[in-house]
């Protein structure tokens, strides 16, 4: 069995930025390992503009920005391997993949970096019901049919769900002369970011109707439309209120699901909030040498801080190779008061950097709170927040010199006035 | 009287547009940024165009293409039109010019990856 120092498992945004981050820390054996037939993942096909602000500071589309880190993985010279879907990691950390050059592969490494991503949930996770005719797709699959295969996907559409994907798809698929009629959004808030609500629906006067969902489909063949219905604070349709829409084509965007599988065999704590692996402020798992970064950790707005998190994930494992990785006793960090959780999920006090970012979401949408850290019980940070929504991502940016020695408990939550 | 929802963050505040006597007062923002940019989208609203053209000969069928700055908002619909028409030959490379000059905007369409000769 052919041995690494480092198997990169996923060669989108945090893949690339892992791999290559690690091998300036002075990780040469690096091998990137990545199941389609290019390397970027899903930026291949989120042609809109609007990343690298944070990175690059300018706004690129997303086959630029991936364009830019695939140069960087070329510049190093680090090996990667298309076509190649892992079907198992272990513990001892042996990768078994397939491809249809090599076939069956096992290879060994000193440490993984995990970065595979998320996945759509699917319309079978949503309990809609009706008939399954042709026309409903998830946001991310009509995005790569329109967008790679260049298909017209749909006519007169509803998208159900208001998450980025839906949104951006609404404005894509009306630039291509689709007629879109409505998203319709299950909770009172919207789960993408306000400039896409703005942009995509607002400038094309597209509804957005809150706390409504589908409650029925019509049509055999094809999708020919769907019944719409208010829902109450329970999220139970109201009778009454149901609206019919006719259309060929419902996209859901109703969320993104870590995809975990491989993770789940190795054992280790799985978060039930972010549906990905605990990890410290190393971005390690409990399994140690075993390191994971971007959406298979949890579901990112903005792939600048995917870039950011996978760097870090990438310095580790090489510290980790190089036995420079100091292993000391970590404190949970707690997450209440409105926070539903953090990553990361644990903090080494000893041997953290001199700033550790958590980043964490809201349970709700709140104004005018305040994001708090307590550090053994007494508050040492009080930051106001004129607006935290589920949708926005956010983050503390914790000092080693503000933390109190020996640190017993940590806690992050929001409090009002 | 327009209405809009500032993007400037993600406090996304509801602004109102006024036009007294040839001149614009914003309200309902909480910081500069919310003036500066109600004024902006009344008075001259842009937005950078995203799409995909024919590809002919490359590896993949589809050219991912953005016009290469900001455009009016309401060249948005004729941009497309143009897209629509265009058919490139690979191998095209990443702000290689696809359109010099898009919809009469004085803007160029590029190229936003590298499709290779088949």
């Amino acid at each position: 069995m052919k041995q690494h120092d480092l198997i990169v498992i996923g060669g989108g945004p945090a893949g690339l930025a892992a791999a290559v981050a690690a091998r300036r820390a002075g990780v040469q054996d690096v091998l990137i390992l990545e199941r389609d037939h290019v390397l970027g993942g899903i930026l291949n096909q989120c042609i809109h503009n609007g990343f690298g602000l944070h990175t690059f500071k300018e706004e690129l589309t997303g086959p630029e920005y991936a364009a830019r880190f695939i140069a960087q993985v070329k510049e190093e010279d680090i090996p990667y391997r298309l076509g190649a879907t892992v079907i198992s990691i272990t513990r001892d950390k042996t990768v078994t993949y397939v491809s249809r050059e090599e076939g069956l592969v096992q290879v060994g490494a000193k440490a993984l970096i995990l970065a595979m991503g998320c996945r759509e949930r699917p319309r079978g996770a949503l309990n809609i019901p009706g008939r399954r005719p042709a026309g409903i797709f998830s946001a991310g699959t009509a995005q790569r049919l329109m967008n790679i295969e260049g298909y017209q996907v749909g006519r007169e559409v509803v998208i159900l769900g208001s998450g980025d994907i839906g949104l951006i798809m609404a404005r894509r698929m009306t630039l291509e002369g689709a007629k879109v009629k409505v998203v319709a959004e299950l909770m009172p808030y919207s789960g993408g970011l306000k400039r896409n609500i703005v942009q995509c629906l607002d400038d094309f006067g597209i509804p957005l109707k809150l706390s409504h969902t589908v409650v029925e489909i019509h049509g055999r063949e094809r999708l020919t439309g769907v019944t719409l219905a208010q829902v109450d604070e329970n999220r139970r349709p109201i009778q009454g209120t149901e609206e019919y829409y006719a259309c060929d084509t419902l996209l859901l965007s109703v969320g993104l699901l870590p995809e975990n599988e491989l993770t789940r065999a190795l054992d280790v704590r799985m978060s039930r909030v972010t549906n990905g692996p605990e990890v410290n402020d190393r971005l390690q798992t409990d399994c140690e040498g075993v390191f994971a970064c971007g959406n298979v950790l949890h579901v990112h707005d903005l792939v600048d801080f995917v870039s950011e998190e996978a760097a870090l994930a990438g310095r580790n494992a090489a510290a980790y190779i190089l036995s420079q990785l100091p292993a000391g006793d970590t404190v949970t960090i707690t997450a209440d008061g409105g926070v539903r959780y953090t990553v990361p999920q644990k903090l080494d006090p000893d041997n953290m950097a001199d700033t550790v970012t958590v980043r964490f979401r809201v349970a709700d949408v709140y104004r005018d709170r305040f994001v708090c850290v307590y550090c053994n019980g007494e508050r040492i940070r009080r930051i106001k927040k004129r607006v935290l929504a589920p949708g926005e991502m956010e983050q503390v940016v914790l000092k080693k010199s503000e933390l109190k020695q020996p640190l017993s408990s940590l806690r992050i939550c929001t409090e009002v006035e | 009287m327009r209405e809009l929802t500032c993007i400037g963050c993600p406090l996304g505040c509801s602004v109102r547009v006024f036009e007294e006597d040839g001149q614009l007062r914003v309200e309902g923002n909480t910081c500069p940024r919310g003036e500066t940019y109600a004024k902006n989208e009344v008075l001259c609203p842009k937005r950078t165009v995203t799409s995909t053209v024919a590809v002919h000969g490359g590896t993949v069928s589809r050219l991912s293409v953005r016009t290469r700055s900001d455009i009016p908002k309401e060249k948005i619909f004729a941009c497309m039109e143009e897209i629509q028409a265009v058919c490139v030959d690979a191998p095209v490379h990443i702000g290689d010019i696809v359109l010099p000059d898009v919809a009469g905007t004085g803007v160029p369409l590029i190229a936003t990856k590298d499709v290779e000769k088949e």
